[in-house]
């Protein structure tokens, strides 16, 4: 027994320095080098002031604003402090009361809007925090925002086409508008 | 499927095979001690622990030297947890975590779990995430490397009492496979946006002003209740986002590649600041099954037979195309109760459509239904998307994935030694079809191994199903509950079959840290991964005790499609049949309950 101990406290502690000292900090060196915005959270200023992350999505309830996705963090939408989803199953009850009650709010606020509600403007994200929605979901919501700025539509579905990504590499994930990003173009109009 | 969700699949296999092979060379290459640079590094460290390098061990010494190097682990874990408040590296001021919780993480992340009844970004300093949790992020997944090699060792050697030295075998695993590997994906990962740093958390003025209810505490911290027990709220603003930081991208890199997948935060490779982009999406998908994909090519190099290897990985390969295409398939079929709501669940080119709750933007259908399947054949339990709110067949996929028993790419290892246990298996039923003396490999599979292989394949269904159905039998199981009906059910049976099979994913509105499910997940958390292990290398070092016997024209070929087939027919009838009735109770009920009458 006294054979195993030695070697298994000294590799033990030796392997932990390494993987859980020497290596976070070396990646941490690498990463402040070379990428030191991504590695400090991808932050934005607006007039010298940090007013969010590109990658973490906020809460918008004006119609002068793109709304982003549903947000199931608590107490409050989007806290980044408490990242998670509704887990609401697909059939419950809740699911269903709280998509007509989001479907009921984007009819209320853009009450001459007939196209069909794109699902993802509905339903809560994964992580509580996705900074973008997609193009259909910008798109139902163009001719809103249009209006509570007294914009032309042309000057607002240029400003979304200049915000919209399409599939990385052409092949991964999905084509999406950041919300945030956009919403800063509009203010800075 | 979408045409998009067909490219992906076919990108995604097509990297997998490309990478499969070099990795493999060179992971049999450094377990083997052929590689020349580390000679110098491993000698001095072998000093200092006092380890003879040439000492080989016999099964049972390695197994308990592994076990008591496990052991250590998990008390690490657990002492940060309970004192990090009086250690450095917590700028959040987090207290100690409780004692059953503490226990609970522990044994997950020894254990390669890496089940989290805990939210990290509000629970866990710097200093647990990097020393505790990713620490073991790294000796765990080598535990499970050193096993496999043990057992492949136990077929390669004849006649021989040894298996090989079991701190050589951790200290080539972690320094030469993983740390390399880490280190080129965690900075990859920065460049796409991974936080890595160690500052305190960010506020930021939020453009507009977030206008919420926010529940209402007493004097203790105790939610205050109106007469009718609903929990009262006051009206309240907020116009400040926290945004939380922390040294994420090196824990997420051995996360993915370790088949971990314990997140730093609370919604794992949801979260923007985990899994920032498509790209590193794909990436985290490639790093699940790099390893493990890998080893197969290891196993029949260092079998001296390549064949064998490529065997296990096309048996694994197509179970996996088969369960992909399901989860992307069911996802995308939406919820038909919220389209008779008025939403618009089509796909179109601007939108990925589908079912949508519980689902990010950038990931879309396809590449979160890719990624569940993913992770849960593979032990990682890493989520982009919370399995919970997947529409019941699309759930049951993941949860079918994990019931096979982590054997289709699995965990780093405990994949491959789980898959050889049923390749034994397979090669007995052949033996006992057409009246032969099983052989795998050279070696005669006599009533030793079988009972080990029937040890090794039911300890896991036994833990899951007495689990599930404690839980669902006493008031404190139940109480976890989120969701109502047939979904509810499948919570349970979610979580046993995660946490016996250390995969560490979550129907994830399950209130499971109370003291309850943090007792009964840690049984079945390191019963299912010590189980398993035990039995493995005590059939290592029986094996390794045999004569090699000559292949002769009667000896059956355990390479090739009949034995794909074979071994493809034996996992999904032995893993799958014991769950089939549960299976019916949940998901099956819930799928015919949600279609009625659409």
């Amino acid at each position: 027994m006294k054979t195993l101990l030695r070697p298994a406290i000294t590799l033990f502690v030796l392997l932990s320095a390494v993987t859980g000292i020497l290596y976070p900090l070396a990646v941490t060196g690498i990463a402040k080098t070379l990428f030191p915005a991504a590695a400090n959270g991808s932050l934005v200023e607006k007039g010298g002031k940090p007013v969010g992350s590109t990658l973490i999505g906020q809460s918008f309830t004006g119609a002068q604003y793109f709304w982003g996705r549903p947000s199931a963090t608590g107490p409050y939408p989007n806290n980044a402090t408490a990242s998670s989803g509704s887990n609401l199953g697909p059939l419950n009850p809740a699911l269903a009361d709280v998509v007509k009650a989001r479907i009921a709010a984007l009819k209320q606020v853009d009450p001459s809007n007939t196209k069909p509600v794109p699902i993802d403007l509905v339903t809560a994200s994964a992580s509580g925090l996705d900074p973008e929605i997609s193009p259909a979901a910008a798109e139902y919501q163009i001719g809103r925002v249009a209006k509570a700025r007294n914009l032309k539509i042309e000057q607002v579905s240029a400003l979304v086409n200049q915000h919209t990504e399409g599939r990385q590499w052409a092949v991964f994930g999905e084509p999406r508008v950041n919300v945030l990003a956009l919403n800063l173009a509009l203010d800075a109009k | 499927m979408t045409n998009h969700a067909w490219i992906l699949l076919g990108v995604y296999f097509l990297a997998l095979l490309l990478l499969v092979k070099p990795l493999g060379l060179y992971i049999a290459h450094v377990m083997e001690g052929r590689l020349s640079f580390a000679a110098g590094i491993e000698a001095t460290l072998y000093r200092l622990c006092g380890i003879k390098k040439d000492e080989e061990m016999g099964w049972l010494k390695y197994a308990l030297a592994l076990l008591f190097f496990n052991l250590l682990g998990a008390l690490a874990v657990y002492a940060l947890q309970r004192v990090q408040v009086a250690l450095p590296l917590n700028p959040q001021h987090f207290s100690n975590v409780s004692p059953d919780s503490s226990f609970n993480t522990a044994i997950s992340f020894i254990t390669n779990t890496n089940w989290q009844g805990y939210s990290g970004e509000s629970t866990m300093s710097y200093l647990t995430q990097m020393l505790g949790l990713a620490v073991q992020n790294f000796l765990s997944a080598a535990t499970g490397i050193v096993v496999v090699i043990a057992l492949i060792r136990g077929f390669v050697r004849h006649t021989v009492t040894t298996i090989g030295n079991v701190w050589v075998d951790l200290t080539r695993a972690t320094l030469y496979i993983l740390l390399p590997l880490s280190i080129i994906f965690a900075v990859f990962l920065v460049s796409q946006g991974v936080i890595q740093n160690f500052d305190a958390y960010k506020d930021v003025t939020t453009l507009e002003v977030t206008k919420y209810d926010n529940p209402k505490l007493d004097a203790a911290g105790q939610p205050v209740k109106d007469e009718k027990g609903n929990a009262m709220t006051e009206p309240a603003t907020t116009q400040t986002q926290t945004l939380a930081m922390g040294p994420v991208a090196s824990q997420e890199a051995i996360k993915m590649l370790g088949t971990n997948g314990g997140g730093f935060f609370n919604a794992n490779s949801a979260h923007p600041f985990e899994n920032p982009t498509p790209l590193t999406n794909f990436f985290q998908m490639l790093s699940i099954f790099l390893i493990p994909g890998a080893l197969c090519f290891t196993f029949g190099r260092m079998a001296g037979d390549s064949r064998q290897g490529w065997t296990i990985f096309a048996a694994m390969s197509l179970i996996f195309i088969v369960f992909a295409i399901g989860a992307m398939t069911f996802e995308q079929q939406g919820n038909p109760i919220l389209t008779g709501l008025g939403a618009d669940q089509t796909v179109t080119a601007m939108q990925a459509g589908g079912n949508m709750e519980g689902k990010e933007t950038r990931f879309g259908i396809a590449d979160s239904g890719l990624f569940a399947t993913i992770t849960t054949l593979a032990s990682c339990g890493a989520v982009n998307s919370m399995h919970d709110s997947f529409t019941p067949l699309g759930g049951l996929v993941p949860l079918a994935s994990m019931q096979l028993g982590e054997v289709v790419f699995g965990g780093v290892g405990s994949g491959l030694y789980g898959m050889l246990v049923f390749a034994i298996m397979a090669v007995f039923i052949a033996g006992l079809m057409i009246g032969r003396t099983p052989e795998y490999l050279g070696k005669k599979i006599e009533s030793f191994e079988m009972k080990m292989v029937s040890i090794a394949i039911l300890v896991t269904p036994l833990l899951v199903l007495v689990g599930t159905a404690v839980a669902v039998m006493t008031e404190a199981g139940r109480a976890g509950i989120a969701n109502p009906g047939a979904h509810g059910f499948s919570e349970i049976l979610y979580a046993l079959s995660s946490a016996a099979n250390n995969n560490g994913s979550a129907f994830a509105g399950l209130s499971a840290n109370t003291p309850f499910y943090n007792v009964l997940l840690s049984v079945a958390m390191c019963f299912g991964r010590f189980g398993v292990i035990i039995p493995v290398l005590a059939m290592a070092g029986a094996l390794a005790a045999k004569k090699r016997i000559a292949v002769t024209a009667g000896t059956m070929p355990t390479h090739g499609p009949l034995f794909v087939t074979l071994l493809i027919g034996v996992v999904l009838l032995v893993g799958l049949l014991n769950y089939v009735p549960a299976l019916a109770l949940g998901p099956t009920v819930e799928h015919l309950v949600l279609w009625a009458g659409h």
